[in-house]
């Protein structure tokens, strides 16, 4: 087969950057450990329904509240993390529940940079009347607490994971839109885009295939956080009532249920999902920095 | 000035009345808002009548208007479980919330400072690690959840704190009984803690470690370096050249902030039965109770934008490079 050298000095450098990632990577102990909790979380999530052990809707009512480790008759451990205030195995609805979390992130992260960063790029490239309009909506979003009107959103529309997805995404478009224009701005005078644009390529193209490839490295970084603050705050509206419906397993929602056992004594409802939000989130939080540091050189201390 | 002032007015008036605009579109997202305030058993009959009394036969411009023009007389609607005005339930219950908000702005921003600033010069040392660490976990822990635990540890386990209830101090202040305000303090304080550590982590792991990196990055301009080869005190350079530049980030999401710490309240509030607008809220939100839910977003969305721009106008005084740019 016959390639190009262009190809070829183009593949080579992509396979040195992604060795010197690696290299960095081993380097660093913690970003490694958060590597591999959130890869644990992922296989969780994708693998559910073969690993947890049991149905995690079935309810036992007279197994009730067991505890942790607490043996049967038999001297066998049914419930390894014990059992919620009807019945059901608190460990297969965790290893459910990392499903909706990652996903509620993943998506609305997906939904909220699509949008941010086409309206950032078209915004950048573009100028004038669109670039104003475009930056005055986020200005206005910006003075808003969207935790707010997110709940609003909610309420009138009723809890559920698409309308959760489609609010909590809408909510972040503004990140990704002002530093997808910053860069956009930057690039576009550039000698490759001069290039593109001489050679008749229409704006749409130069935007999507010529800039996009780009400016993507800062956005990614950004999503790496946001998906960590989705998480986050679809457990504190799964608390409220607002997210996913209980009938579905859910980090936010165990813990939303958990309140009411507090009293009794039942702190295992309250701790295990508590933990699995706080080690993904971590582990999120841990590799965004790494990648911002990795990508930015500057920043680097 | 005068023009920075102007134009900043009339951007927060833009955004008041984008508050007020989607917070009532919100209402109609899902059709005939009339059902969100009949019964699910509600008769045909019942359901025109209501559709009437609250003006959802008329087009929604007029709609609009009309809720702008009672908005603006103060009128907010009536709860429906309540039956009282939305506004005055909501009103009772500011002062707990703004007392928790003030006492959360406090530990994330006046405890947050000098952590971030201790933790730069001492950059590189294990205590530095140990601080930066507990920020990461402060950044990651959801704050309900940090609540729950203190709640079981320290309320239930060690008896230290209070794990509800609520002592109030603006509230008698308000009445013009300064010395029961005084005198509720330091026990207002102890019942404060837990709440406003749940509320406040998230911020005050966040600004740590934006004082440390800020305070970072002026350390090694040149002017500090000048400073240092001139023999000054470390000291010195930390707090008379260092430490001003440094704040310039924070003082920036100051305004943001409050409202940050505003929507965490609501969850905050929740946990430890605090008697706020955040309580309020979640009880309407379980009782689908919408004129209470809207009249609260509504008073907290225009009172965040005022105090956004209130610190935007501190924060153009206090730096010229903002207005004239």
């Amino acid at each position: 087969m016959n390639t190009s050298p262009v190809v070829k000095i183009k593949r080579n450098t992509r396979v040195m950057e992604l060795r010197r990632a690696g290299r960095s990577l081993l380097k660093a102990r913690w970003p490694i450990v958060g590597l591999i909790i959130l890869s644990f979380m992922i296989f969780l999530a994708l693998f559910g329904p073969q690993i947890a052990p049991k149905d995690p809707n079935r309810q036992t009512l007279i197994l009730r509240l067991q505890a942790p480790m607490t043996q049967n008759a038999d001297g066998v451990v049914d419930f390894p993390l014990g059992t919620d205030a009807l019945g059901r195995d608190l460990l297969s609805r965790m290893i459910y529940g990392a499903r909706i979390s990652l996903f509620v992130g993943l998506a609305s992260v997906l939904i909220g940079g699509v949008i941010g960063t086409m309206a950032g790029v078209i915004s950048g490239y573009l100028g004038g009347a669109i670039d104003d309009i475009i930056m005055r909506l986020a200005d206005i979003q910006l003075a808003f607490p969207f935790i707010l009107l997110t709940i609003m959103v909610l309420v009138v529309l009723g809890a559920g994971v698409f309308n959760l997805i489609i609010v909590l995404g809408v909510s972040q478009w503004v990140t990704y839109a002002r530093i997808a224009r910053a860069q956009t701005i930057a690039q576009r005078e550039r000698e490759y885009v001069e290039a593109a644009r001489s050679a008749g390529a229409r704006d749409w193209h130069i935007m999507m295939t010529t800039i996009f490839p780009n400016i993507l490295a800062p956005l990614i970084v950004i999503a790496s956080f946001n998906v960590a603050s989705v998480i986050l705050a679809e457990a504190s509206l799964s608390f409220l009532g607002l997210g996913v419906p209980p009938t579905v397993p859910s980090w936010g929602g165990i813990l939303a249920e958990s309140r009411d056992q507090l009293l009794g004594g039942s702190w295992w409802l309250a701790v295990f999902p508590g933990v699995a939000i706080m080690l993904t989130v971590l582990s999120l939080n841990i590799l965004g920095d790494w990648l911002r540091d990795f990508l930015d050189p500057r920043l680097r201390r | 000035m005068g023009t920075y002032i102007a134009r900043r007015l009339l951007q927060s008036i833009l955004v008041m009345l984008g508050v007020t605009l989607l917070s009532f579109l919100t209402l109609h997202l899902a059709g005939d808002p009339t059902y969100l305030y009949v019964s699910e058993r509600a008769s045909e009959q019942e359901i025109i009548d209501t559709r009437q009394k609250l003006g959802f036969d008329r087009p929604l411009p007029v709609q609009y208007f009309d809720f702008l023009g009672r908005l603006l007389q103060g009128d907010l609607g009536t709860s429906l479980r309540a039956r009282k005005p939305a506004l005055e339930l909501v009103m009772e219950r500011l002062p707990a919330t703004l007392e928790l908000t003030l006492f959360a702005m406090f530990l994330s921003t006046i405890l947050a400072i000098p952590i971030g600033i201790y933790s730069a010069t001492k950059r590189g040392t294990p205590l530095d690690g140990g601080i930066m660490l507990f920020a990461m976990l402060g950044q990651s822990i959801p704050g309900f959840w940090l609540g729950i635990m203190l709640i079981l540890s320290v309320g239930l386990g060690l008896r230290w704190l209070p794990i509800s209830g609520h002592i109030p101090v603006i509230q008698p202040a308000l009445e013009g009984d300064i010395s029961t305000a005084i005198s509720n303090v330091p026990n207002a304080l102890l019942h404060l803690i837990m709440p406003g550590i749940t509320v406040g982590v998230f911020s005050l792991s966040r600004n740590a470690r934006l004082v440390r990196s800020s305070m970072l990055e002026v350390l090694s301009q040149d002017y500090i370096v000048t400073a240092r080869s001139k023999g000054l005190a470390e000291r010195r350079i930390t707090f008379n050249h260092a430490f001003r530049n440094a704040l310039i980030p924070v003082v920036t999401i100051l305004g943001l902030e409050f409202g940050f710490l505003l929507s965490g309240v609501v969850v905050a509030e929740t946990v430890f039965s605090w008697p706020g607008v955040g309580r309020l809220v979640f009880n309407a939100i379980n009782q689908r109770d919408i004129p209470l839910v809207q009249a609260s977003v509504v008073l907290f969305s225009l009172l965040f934008v005022m105090l956004n721009l209130i610190v935007d106008l501190l924060y153009a005084q206090l730096d010229p490079r903002i207005r004239l740019n």
